[in-house]
């Protein structure tokens, strides 16, 4: 499999709410939290180490 | 220490101290620990008489390794010391792993049936070091020499070392042909040759207090993740032989190990962590640091680095002393064969073509938990407190808790000594695995496939009968090869040996179909595998697993 990078998310806007919402509330150090929990989950669902990588590759470009 | 008795080894003034002219023996073992221990028991079963030189006269000091792997104990039993290791060794099943006041789950380390050993046996190492000084004395043909110190290495113009050693009663000159160096992590022999020694230094630094138990209590693991009675530090508890118990704190970087390691400062935070219920002795306090480092390569003309001298690794996941016990197994057989003639000495060279894989995983593996142990970095902290906080509900997060990864033998994947498949097999196993044991029946009686391979070249074929002048030619070439029949009924075999397949689990694990034929090596890897004999291949993969053909000079060049 190869990384998605063309539009995959089912209605955009509803998820960028949702996201940036999670972090109501929280400090700082509760949001890395919660962001490494999600990428955890999220990386369980993809399962697929090739995709990962290609994923952490990406998410570092220009960092 | 109250619950281990230390042996002392009588020093005898070595007659050296008299000679004009050094002594020269084929091979000299520098080092007495587990490593030079086992590589001496090896020599001397297969018939070549060492020495070994040990500036101490006794086993290992203290609190070190605990956790032997089913590899390292299936090679302490082909050496003859496994039935004591097993018999002494205690086996923990239920390892719980906490984060902070909770539980964050348990799992149960339930071996799969049907191996002589289990995945692993905790056995202090002095009481490893101890059965395997009395099994290479009981081989007799160790002359072992306590109290003898290497201070000097020197190559000779003939291609073998010249060792200066340093005795009670003064100083005098050995030659060898072979010099193992398993002289441990501040290696001499490494020092005086001017080697390397490069990898990553640790700052973390570690406590361990041994502890014999009063009373009862479980033979579990712990493993503790910022404990409340050692906070935002991690603690691990094993069981060991005699009802003692090793205690692992992490310490800060900030505090004093020296304060730390004084009865009055470890004794409390022990009670805090069992409860002051709980009444044990205090049997050894130390501190340690830990670095992950390797020589560049492992031989270096006639020295070969084995153990420790040539690699340290953290000690989570417990790969040192097994590494260096599976060293020894990889270059023992390959130097007899050499001696013997009935190799070129470039077979030597893979053991480097070999080892330094196997050390680059072990030191993979035990750099990954330390780094999950004691995070270096924030973000590698939210990702281990994340993992922690997933793992009390989900499954998935607990495959990456890493507090130590079982130790698990190398597969000589790249090695040069191997023959390709040319026939269709499944399974797990592939030429360059350990072969895998399974319960069978010799001469009627109950047994273990690995104790029929017990140290030669064996073409190991599944079926009920095998041609006589197939075992014959094999039994009388060079190096000669055993056959061993894996059958379905029992029998009896000239120049060779029939076991019984009771199960069906040799069988199934070797994924053999009547008339497979598995090529095993000294050390019991694999070299070669084919779904039919044919003696011709059989010889090419023997030259090749001998490093003895031409096929094989062209892969190590590649690969060397
Ligand atoms: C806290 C801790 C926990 C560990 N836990 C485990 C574990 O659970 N499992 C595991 O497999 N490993 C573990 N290890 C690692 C293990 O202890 C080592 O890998 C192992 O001891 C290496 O064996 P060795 O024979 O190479 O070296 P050593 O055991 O260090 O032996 C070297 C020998 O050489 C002798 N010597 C040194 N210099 C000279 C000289 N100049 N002349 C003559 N003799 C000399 C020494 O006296 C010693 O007897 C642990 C280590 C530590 C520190």
């Amino acid at each position: 499999m190869e990384l998605k990078t063309d539009p995959n998310i089912e209605r955009p806007d509803d998820f960028y709410e949702a996201l940036i919402e999670a972090h109501l509330g929280l400090s700082d150090e509760e949001s890395r939290q919660l962001n490494a929990r999600l990428i955890l989950l999220l990386a369980n669902q993809i399962g697929d180490l090739e995709v990962l990588r290609a994923a952490i590759k990406e998410a570092r470009e220009g960092l | 220490m109250g619950s281990y008795d230390y042996p002392r080894y009588d020093y005898v003034r070595p007659e050296a101290l008299n000679a004009n002219a050094p002594e020269r023996h084929p091979v000299v073992i520098v080092g007495a620990g587990p490593v030079g221990l086992s590589a001496a028991a090896d020599f001397a079963l297969r018939g070549v008489e060492t020495v070994v030189l040990d500036d101490d006269d006794t086993v290992s000091l203290g609190s070190r390794a605990i956790c032997w792997s089913k590899r390292t104990l299936e090679i302490f039993d082909r050496l003859g010391a496994g039935e004591r290791m097993l018999d002494t060794g205690v086996l923990w099943k239920l390892g719980r792993i906490f984060h902070g006041e909770d539980e964050l789950y348990n799992f149960d380390m339930l071996p799969e049936p049907g191996h002589r050993m289990p995945a692993f046996v905790n056995l202090q190492q002095y009481y490893t070091e101890e059965y395997l000084v009395d099994r290479v004395n009981e081989l007799g043909r160790t002359e072992i020499r306590w109290k003898n110190k290497v201070i000097g290495v020197s190559m000779l113009e003939d291609g073998g070392a010249k060792l200066e050693v340093e005795t009670p009663d003064g100083r005098y000159m050995i030659e060898a042909d072979y010099v193992l160096a398993a002289d441990g992590v501040r290696s001499e022999i490494r020092r005086q040759m001017g080697l390397d020694f490069k990898g990553k230094v640790f700052e973390d630094r570690f406590l361990i207090a041994d502890i014999q138990m009063k009373a009862d209590f479980p033979s579990e693991r712990w493993f503790w993740f910022e404990p409340p009675f050692h906070k935002g530090q991690s603690v691990l508890l094993h069981r060991q032989a005699d009802n003692v118990f090793r205690v692992d704190f992490q310490l800060p970087s900030s505090v004093d190990p020296d304060e730390e390691k004084k009865p009055e400062n470890v004794i409390p935070r022990l009670k805090a962590m069992f409860g002051p219920e709980v009444a044990f002795d205090l049997e050894w306090v130390s501190v340690y640091t830990f670095t992950c480092r390797r020589m560049e390569r492992f031989r270096h003309g006639p020295v070969f680095f084995v153990g420790d001298s040539a690699h340290v690794v953290s000690p989570f996941g417990a790969r040192g002393g097994n590494g260096g016990v599976q060293d020894t197994d990889n270059l023992v057989w390959k130097m007899c064969l050499v001696m013997q003639g009935a190799a070129p000495d470039r077979l030597l060279d893979t053991y480097d073509d070999e080892r330094l894989p196997a050390t680059d995983e072990n030191l993979l593996n035990s750099t990954r938990s330390t780094d999950f142990l004691t995070p270096k970095s924030q973000a590698s902290l939210d990702f281990r407190q994340a993992v922690l906080a997933l793992a009390k509900r989900h499954d998935f997060a607990r495959r990456l808790v890493n507090s130590g990864r079982l130790s698990l033998p190398h597969t000589y994947v790249d090695t040069p000594l191997s023959t390709p498949d040319v026939d269709g097999f499944s399974g797990t196993m592939q030429p360059g695995s350990p072969a895998a044991d399974a319960p069978v029946a010799f001469d009627g009686k109950a047994g273990w496939l690995l104790n029929a391979l017990d140290g030669d070249f064996t073409l190991m074929v599944f079926a009920d009968a095998v041609g006589r002048e197939i075992v014959a030619s094999l039994a009388g070439g060079s190096p000669s090869v055993r056959t061993l029949l894996v059958s379905t009924q029992s029998g009896e075999l000239e120049d060779g040996r029939v076991v019984v397949d009771v199960d069906g689990l040799a069988r199934e694990r070797y994924d053999a179909e009547p008339g497979t034929v598995y090529l095993i090596r000294p050390d019991q890897h694999v070299a070669a595998r084919w779904r039919q004999i044919d003696l011709n291949k059989l010889q090419a993969a023997l030259s090749r697993a001998t490093a003895t053909g031409a096929a094989s000079t062209a892969r190590h060049a590649v690969g060397g």
